[in-house]
């Protein structure tokens, strides 16, 4: 019997319930050819992105079971990875859209034959309801969607059920990026109004549980801290058919245990392995590791201005040549980074971002410079970083404590427990040495200088404050690349960074996966999370 | 007095301590450093978004204020909802309290099983192989963490010799969850009559268990051969075997019987600390259980998730001791009804 004549026999025979089909899968390869099972250290603890206290992984059901307007197109690496294109923006769920001629308008035409997973029409007023949704519940969808200058419902309206259209607050480049981004999803509005209440009028209470969209992926199962199981949605139009009818997201916490999943061939994909694993793994050649540097995001040491010693340039220039570079790349990183220590030149020749820093290991310098500053004796300092992160902060904290010990500044090492984390570092700002790891999801050097350097953003834990930056981003953050002041603002703000290092960055880190030789379609996206709807099993 | 009202007494008892328990556990997650509110807004949070979400906690009350509120709850059977999850604490408990009662449970029937006969044999044959397997065994279940016995198998037994399931937890990747009864799987299955699936769930929890099992083994075998020792070497025991009755009339329903009361005392101590300790053989065995729920709750500062937490693990030690005051009458018929 075939596997399919099997899941019909037992679905008629099981009829009920929320996985209808059957018991459980035979175990024949043939049974299994169209499922791929993944494992992660944490899934999704709610359907809902708008909400608040909605984790990462949950952003997945974003990405798989809701569509968005636009989507992003992909590219591959030398590595031969796979990954989005950030300048190649796609349709998803809008067939088309145009800019109006004064550039304060975009109009989006959506697909005439789309619909939701319970069967009904998508229409205009669906895509509506759900950006008034996402500006409007607070929070960090609303911040998000603020990135791309979509602020008030104002802007949103509909112009006939297959049309709608956005008005401008400003010009931005950010815009039409940010609704490809997971948290613009396309609700389905009829559905979810038919459980909002009053106190409730966006239905947060009941889509917490309940996916209401039209991806290309249904939520066949969901037990929170088990497990999630993707079904396919056949009437999907919004793209390529997935090349899967069923994926199961088991959680796993034991990184130890994901990789033997993975090396036995119990699982297909293993996600958030240790850098260390992923090497090994690497090298073995039994499975495929595929990483790609993630972007707009560099693992660095960040230094209070708060801080005395740490006000004078001349010494956070000392610290960043006093920092042993090269083995923080192997022990932190394992080699699974881009470095971003030893640039030419103190002055950016290009625009690409990240880029190295132009700072390299220089015992000598970092004693000559700390010594003009007057701190010949050096100073002491704590090295903070996220327990939460450890595998690759406390390595690197360590390293630095010797390379700082090297130029006669004394260092003690302070964990922090992750729920601390962000209060001490990011809202008070009181950690004067720390860890940092922050990571945009628009990919452009202005928008993280917006977080991580412009003064009083939450980012910026450094308390960096620089009147020229301030300026600079100011003007640039809307600006588009093809604009005759952005490359040299982009410069100027580089160069800035690179003189002052209130951030001096170790390397940009990677995101690994590892996958068996027959799955394919594995696509690194800015958000991190796995897009399951391209992937596919066939022969190794 | 009879058992009824010893165990009612028992109960009123274990009132002011649950009272107590209620008290400390609130102002304690209160204490936890980190703020909630800050955490939950998330990664790109503002001022205005943190303190909606303060106030949609309720943490933007006063600390007495809270508490009347907490205590209104409770009364109502309501321990709040978990903010990481978005789930009432009462549903997460009663999906993952099950999932570690069960493993705890077959861990403490391997214990059992392979704790007591050793120690048995161990005190009748005193320096014998049996008595340095007892004491090998022993060492070897103390000094080993639980963590490392867990990994240690999965290597052995999964990746090496590809004996065992994959360690993804309560059931195979391929099964579907038995309808929800008890929450034991291995029960639900054979309600349900479904063999197969009772196959998957046992073979799914066979190496978890044996892990903590082996932890708990020690104290168990070492407290049986002690008491047996002590009892096989009393008067009482001269006097039955001086009467000439058969061996294992003596042994069992002399000297073992004697010996059972510190062996109870200890399975008490066991299980209670074998539910708090199994979060690491969760975590290898990818195990959907209180103790990881309870810890990454603990981490986010979950406030209502770790109340409810303390609070069901103090009613569970509540009726666990009594169980075993109960059983100690039971074994023991000059142990007081008085108590």
């Amino acid at each position: 019997m075939k596997r399919r004549d099997f899941l019909k026999t037992s679905g008629l025979v099981a009829g009920v319930g929320m996985f209808p089909m059957l018991r459980h899968i035979p175990a024949s390869a043939a049974g299994r050819d169209n499922t791929v099972v993944v494992v992660l250290p944490n899934g999704p603890n709610s359907m809902d992105i708008h909400r608040s206290g909605t984790n990462r992984p949950s952003y997945a059901i974003a990405v798989n079971v809701y569509d968005r307007l636009v989507s992003f197109g992909s590219k591959t690496l030398a590595n031969g990875t796979t990954m989005y294109n950030y300048e190649d923006i796609v349709p998803e769920l809008a067939e088309s859209w145009t800019l109006a001629p004064d550039g304060m308008s975009m109009t989006f035409a959506l697909r005439k034959d789309a619909v939701f997973h319970d069967g009904s029409p998508v229409t205009a007023e669906d895509v509506k309801w759900s950006f008034d949704r996402a500006v409007s519940v607070g929070g960090f969808p609303t911040v998000q969607m603020k990135a791309g200058s979509l602020e008030k419902p104002e802007q949103f309206s509909v112009v006939d059920p297959h049309t709608f259209k956005i008005d401008f607050i400003r010009k931005s480049k950010l815009t039409l990026p940010d609704v490809g981004v997971p948290v613009p999803i396309i609700i389905n509005s009829k559905a979810a109004l038919k459980h909002a209440t009053e106190k409730d009028p966006w239905a947060l209470e009941y889509m917490h549980r309940n996916p209401l969209g039209g991806g290309a992926f249904m939520v066949d199962r969901w037990d929170p801290g088990v497990q999630i199981v993707y079904k396919r949605f056949d009437d999907w139009k919004s793209g390529p058919m997935p090349g899967v009818e069923r994926v199961i997201v088991r959680e796993v916490p034991s990184a130890s245990t994901r990789r033997a999943l993975i090396e036995k061939g119990d699982a297909d994909i293993s996600l958030d392995l240790p850098a260390r694993d992923f090497r090994e793994l690497a090298d073995a050649g039994k499975v495929n590791v595929q990483g790609a540097p993630i972007e707009n995001s560099m693992y660095a040491l960040g230094l209070n201005m708060n801080f005395e010693p740490f006000k004078n340039k001349l010494v956070r220039q000392a610290v960043a040549y006093s920092i042993p570079y090269k083995e923080i790349f192997e022990a932190a990183a394992y080699g699974r980074g881009v470095p971003m220590y030893g640039g030419k030149s103190m002055k950016p020749a290009t625009i690409d971002w990240p880029q190295p820093y132009p700072y390299d290991t220089d015992y000598n310098r970092a004693k000559e410079l700390l010594a003009e500053a007057g701190y010949k004796d050096g100073f002491e300092v704590p090295i903070s970083f996220n327990l939460g992160f450890a595998d690759w902060s406390e390595p690197a904290a360590l390293l630095v404590q010797e390379g700082l010990g090297k130029i006669g500044v004394k260092s003690t090492l302070d964990k922090v427990p992750g729920a601390n984390w962000r209060t001490k570092a990011l809202v008070e700002k009181s950690l004067p040495m720390h860890m940092k790891n922050f990571g945009g999801w628009l990919n452009y050097p202005d928008y993280y200088f917006f977080w991580v350097y412009q003064h009083g953003h939450l980012f910026n834990s450094m308390n960096y404050r620089n009147e020229e930056v301030e300026a600079l981003v100011e003007a640039t953050l809307n600006l588009p690349i093809d604009d005759p002041a952005y490359e040299p603002n982009i410069k100027r703000m580089l160069e800035i960074a690179f003189d002052e290092v209130p951030l001096i960055p170790f390397y940009q880190p990677f995101l690994d996966v590892a996958t068996q030789k027959n799955v394919k379609g594995y696509e690194y996206w800015f958000h991190r999370q796995l897009d399951v709807r391209n992937l596919s099993k066939g022969d190794a | 007095m009879n058992r009824f009202s010893m165990i009612g007494r028992r109960l009123t008892q274990a009132i002011p301590s649950i009272i107590g328990i209620i008290i400390v556990t609130f102002l304690l997650t209160r204490a936890l450093p980190g703020d909630p509110a800050v955490y939950f807004a998330g990664p790109a949070a503002d001022e205005q978004s943190i303190a909606e979400v303060r106030a949609a906690l309720g943490l933007d009350k006063s600390l007495p204020e809270q508490f009347w509120l907490y205590l209104g709850d409770l009364a109502r059977g309501d321990l709040g909802v978990s903010i990481s999850t978005g789930r009432p604490v009462l549903e997460e408990l009663a999906t993952r309290l099950p999932a570690s009662l069960e493993l705890t449970l077959v861990a403490l029937v391997f214990a059992i099983g392979t704790a007591l006969p050793l120690g048995i044999l161990a005190a009748t044959r005193p320096n014998s192989w049996i008595d340095h397997l007892c004491r090998v065994v022993v060492t070897a279940g103390v000094s080993l963490p639980v963590f490392f016995t867990g990994l240690f198998f999965v290597y052995i037994f999964y990746y090496i010799a590809d004996l065992a399931p994959s360690p993804l937890g309560r059931i195979d990747i391929y099964f579907i969850a038995p309808d929800h009864v008890t929450g034991f799987f291995l029960i639900d299955s054979l309600i349900a009559g479904d063999l197969e699936t009772f196959r998957a769930a046992l073979a799914q929890i066979i190496l978890p268990a044996v892990s903590m099992g082996v932890f708990v083994l020690a104290p168990l075998a070492r407290m049986t051969r002690a008491s047996m020792l002590q009892a096989l070497g009393s008067d009482y025991i001269r006097t039955a075997q001086a009467s000439g009755l058969s061996r294992s009339k003596v042994l069992f329903a002399y000297a073992f019987r004697n010996a059972l009361l510190p062996i109870l005392t200890t399975l008490g101590m066991v299980f209670s600390f074998m539910l708090g300790a199994n979060v690491l053989v969760e975590k290898v065995f990818a195990w959907p259980g209180i103790g990881s729920y309870a810890v990454n709750a603990l981490i986010v500062s979950d406030f209502a998730a770790v109340q409810g937490f303390v609070l069901s693990m103090a009613i569970l030690f509540v009726v666990i001791n009594l169980a075993i005051d109960v059983l100690y009458t039971i074994v023991d018929p000059r142990i007081g009804m008085e108590g």
